[in-house]
């Protein structure tokens, strides 16, 4: 058997104490440990994004950490972006935009666009381009993803 | 309820925003065994033995599935042929064909597993790699002929070779003969949802999940492999995380029923990005195109001979080449044309149906060569296309008419792209033409039930991989019935509860299932109309309906307040079934006349970095004839959607073979597609609307037209940035740059 190890950590706000194998990615551990399923899996490398998930503010593919590293980090997945009035400003975006085709880069897109306006609220075209450039779409709904994020964006600032 | 025309949000849109829609991977199956498949570092190979005893004894596993533990002779299945094993007989014929599962307790243990699996195998010389490799005459053959029946190109690598065309070539008289030869790469699907597959015993049948497009197709093969009832095979099919045509085809399916009956357990393989890489493709092409036309660019003949390299099994691959050529002369008026296609074998990944189905391949050449003919007689390369484009309702290839305005959509292209504006240095224009038969048949059933309390559920058996079918079919519903959408509900993707549709392809579901939904919603519009007559005591003639309102000589009720004051007090609900049926026309070369065509022209301004060969797309235009857009932002979301696709394939996608047939740039780091970094700096969609299409509100099919000929257009727009010609794609840097050299070195 792999070995594992007790980590605690934050999961959507939820705090958590998980036993994981220690050669288990972060990925492997959301979706078949704790069935956390939003999160996808795709290239397994860090190149695509289907993956990424925030870890403490930050945008991060989860195919590429161990599980181990996010011990006492706090987590966002895309199941934890709903916000209690319903859909967040940006997921509202994405629909009413035309954002999500197949969907299955979305929580991916989501995620990295979140982490992109906390950090830079008010973001320009390119910003927004730059940010979500390692999130592969192959529906390609670059236009409609960037023009989600503007309006959202726009809707937040009002 | 004006549904028809408006945009909506996606249906099934929440779940995908949310993380709650579940793709198949997202599906688990209680005491699920995973399975990994085992294949060798090389295309073609002999296998000698396979030794399974070190990775039976990985704790957690199973057992090892060989072709040993399969019926002899080994079942085969495809769409056209059945050539395709279960798993690897004998021999490898691609790089990526599993020889060996392994099933296991967990994901771990099989993956350990397959490494200790120890196939004993011979790599065998002489593969098969290229069109030239393939038609020499000591070539090795590809498939055994005894599984070639009675074709007479049973001895050779190919798998047959099509001739279509009208009068005579050789009779008509040329001012001027342009003749070039093209080659178009493999690329490969890249649907970011890798393929996965589930089997699990039943009772006395089958469940099975798929990735896949056709779930009647994929129950149909089953049923047949494993002689069972159609009844005794269930297939679940949730909405694939992007299709694109890949995933229209079974693959593993019939290995992991075989595991699951053996194991008397679930089964699931999911497939990595990587793996999938080596499962799917588009076939490339040699083509090679001749034309004659007179001193004013009218066209006399097209001579058009496309070699298409498909895998080591046929797949859909050989329609491909069928339909493709069929049309393959385009939308003009040619008052002779000579066609031959050849679907060619290869040891390598087997190609299957992929967005524009084989025109990409053959536009490419058309269009570039089009392009030579007007710069070699002094036409505008605009004019020389609407010169000898088709008219409305004329026929342009025996038995099909052009269905649109083609001249308008045209002209619409040539306007969004300032065609004829001066340009900057470094800068260039092209434009070009595409056009893709619809599907040639179809069979789709619908059933629509209006509830008690006035909403619906629609049963579709459509896959809503992207497209957005969901949607198109809630509209029509909500159109029809007078139902709010959000109180709609679209059923797909489970055999057991949705009637047959025969396939989603060739961007026919808003047309074939939509006029479906649409039949089985005037059946409850009937039988409410029948109703009201009762009710109110009128002739069911005077009652007309409308947009969801019965319309009574004086009076006028919704749809659902007849419904509900008629079933009252009982409750209930009106069920209606429609039915779409395209027949076969056995006369045809296809099997049938298009439904309609796919229209589209795409122009493209680029500027090129002389010094590096980078080519920055300016401006890019596609517009395309969509007859009526139900859903308008759907429909640019597919034509942008497309457009980027195409200019995967014109800029940067290719495999990249070593000499053993091994694909070196497998995967995301090393196969590069368009990120959000690369796109043009100004894209821009739109569509002709004339309401002149077969589907409901006057609908065509959408989704593949922005592709067709993104290279033609951006091939010619280099072309004249440059003054060189390059025949081959992808225009990476590295190919524009070394065009460019050739021309200083004045070679
Ligand atoms: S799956 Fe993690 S970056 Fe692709
Ligand atoms: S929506 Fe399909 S891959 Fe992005």
């Amino acid at each position: 058997m792999n070995r594992t190890l007790t980590i605690e950590t934050t999961i959507n706000g939820r705090r958590r104490s998980l036993d994981v194998a220690v050669n288990h990615t972060l990925l492997d551990v959301l979706r078949d440990d704790i069935d956390l399923t939003g999160t996808k899996e795709c290239c397994v490398v860090g190149e695509c994004g289907a993956c990424t998930v925030i870890i403490d503010g930050r945008p991060m593919n989860s195919c590429l950490m161990l599980a181990v590293e996010i011990d006492g980090s706090e987590v966002t997945t895309v199941e934890g972006l709903e916000l209690e009035e319903g859909l967040s400003p940006l997921q509202g975006a994405f629909l009413d935009e035309g954002a999500t085709q197949c969907g299955f880069c979305i929580p991916g897109q989501l995620m990295a666009a979140t982490a992109l306006l906390q950090q830079n609220p008010d973001p320009t075209v390119e910003e927004i381009q730059e940010g979500l450039a390692g999130n592969l779409c192959r529906c390609a709904g670059y236009e409609q993803i960037t023009k989600a994020v503007l309006a959202a964006a726009r809707g937040v600032k009002q | 309820m004006n549904a028809v025309g408006s945009s909506p949000r996606r249906g099934g849109g929440y779940g995908r925003v949310t993380g709650h829609q579940e793709y198949l991977a997202d599906i688990k199956l209680p005491d699920a065994l995973h399975v990994k498949l085992v294949t060798l570092e090389c295309a073609r190979a002999r296998i000698n033995a396979i030794d399974s005893t070190e990775a039976e004894q990985v704790p957690g596993v199973h057992f090892v599935m060989t072709a040993a533990d399969l019926p002899d002779p080994m079942p085969r299945f495809g769409p056209q042929f059945q050539d395709r094993p279960v798993i690897a007989v004998g021999e490898t014929k691609y790089h990526g064909e599993p020889v060996a599962a392994v099933a296991a307790e967990t994901k771990d243990a099989a993956e350990e597993a397959a490494l200790l699996v120890k196939v004993d195998y011979t790599k065998l010389e002489d593969g098969i790699f290229s069109v030239a490799d393939a038609l020499a005459p000591d070539a090795v053959l590809v498939q055994d002929p005894a599984l070639r029946g009675a074709s007479s190109f049973a001895q050779t690598n190919i798998i047959d070779e099509k001739h279509f065309g009208w009068g005579d070539i050789d009779d008509q008289e040329a001012h001027l003969v342009v003749e070039d030869s093209f080659q178009f790469p493999m690329v490969t699907h890249f649907a970011i949802e890798p393929h996965g597959f589930m089997a699990a015993p039943d009772g006395d049948g089958i469940e099975v999940w798929s990735t896949i497009q056709h779930p009647y197709l994929l129950q149909k093969i089953m049923a047949k492999m494993l002689d069972l009832p159609l009844s005794k095979v269930r297939v679940h099919a949730p909405d694939p995380g992007g299709g694109f045509g890949g995933k229209q085809i079974p693959k593993f399916e019939p290995l992991v029923a075989f595991m699951a009956l053996r194991a008397g357990r679930p089964v699931r393989l999911v497939l990595s990005l990587d793996e999938t890489f080596q499962q799917v493709r588009r076939s490339s092409a040699e083509i090679r195109v001749r034309a004659g036309f007179t001193a004013e660019g009218v066209f006399t003949f097209m001579d058009i001979e496309t070699n298409f390299l498909v895998g080591a099994y046929v797949d859909i691959a050989d329609r491909v080449v069928s339909k493709s050529s069929y049309s393959g002369a385009g939308p003009y008026r040619i008052p002779a044309v000579k066609i031959i296609g050849r679907t060619i074998l290869s040891h390598t990944t087997p190609s299957t149906a992929f967005r524009g189905f084989g025109i990409p391949q053959i536009g490419w050449a058309r269009e570039s060569l089009i392009d030579e003919a007007a710069l070699q007689l002094g036409i505008d390369r605009l004019q020389i296309r609407l010169l000898n484009l088709a008219r409305y309702k004329e026929p342009f290839i025996p038995s099909e008419e052009a269905d649109g305005d083609w001249e308008q959509t045209v002209r619409t292209a040539a306007k969004r792209i300032g065609w004829g504006d001066p340009l900057p240095p470094n800068r260039g224009r092209g434009i070009a033409v595409g056009l893709k038969s619809g599907p040639t048949t179809g069979l789709s059933y619908s059933t629509v039930r209006l509830l008690y309390d006035g909403s619906a559920m629609v049963y579709a058996g459509t896959s809503d991989m992207g497209q957005g079918a969901r949607t198109i079919f809630a509209q029509i519903t909500a159109e029809e019935l007078g139902v709010p959408l959000d109180d709609i509900t679209v059923v797909m993707g489970d055999t057991s509860v949705v009637p047959y549709d025969q396939q989603t392809s060739a961007s026919r579901s808003s047309v074939l299932m939509g006029t479906a939904v649409q039949r089985a919603c005037f059946e409850i519009q009937g039988k409410v109309r029948a109703m009201a007559a009762k009710l109110y005591n009128v002739d069911e003639g005077d009652i007309k309906v409308d947009q969801g309102r019965l319309l009574l000589p004086d009076r006028e009720f919704s749809v659902v307040d007849v419904m509900q004051e008629a079933l009252a007090p009982l409750g209930g609900e009106v069920i209606g079934n429609g039915e779409m049926r395209k027949d076969k026309e056995p006369d045809h070369p296809l099997g049938g006349t298009a439904a309609f065509f796919e229209f589209n022209c795409t122009a493209s301004e680029v500027e090129v970095d002389m010094e590096t060969g980078h080519v920055t797309l300016v401006k890019h235009v596609t517009v395309g004839d969509v007859g009526k857009a139900l859903n308008p932002l759907q429909v640019t979301m597919q034509d942008d959607g497309a457009a980027i696709m195409g200019l995967g394939h014109t800029l940067m996608e290719h495999y990249i073979f070593d000499n053993e047939g091994r694909v070196r740039n497998i995967g995301a780091i090393d196969y590069r597609i368009l990120t959000s970094m690369d796109l043009p700096l100004d894209l821009h969609s739109e569509s002709v609307e004339n309401a002149d299409g077969p589907g409901p509100y006057g609908i065509k099919g959408v989704s593949e037209g922005s592709l067709l000929v993104t290279a033609p257009a951006v091939g010619a727009a280099v072309r004249e940035a440059t003054g060189k010609i390059i025949r081959d794609l992808p225009l990476t840097p590295q190919r524009v740059w070394e065009a460019l050299q050739e021309d200083e070195n004045g070679s």
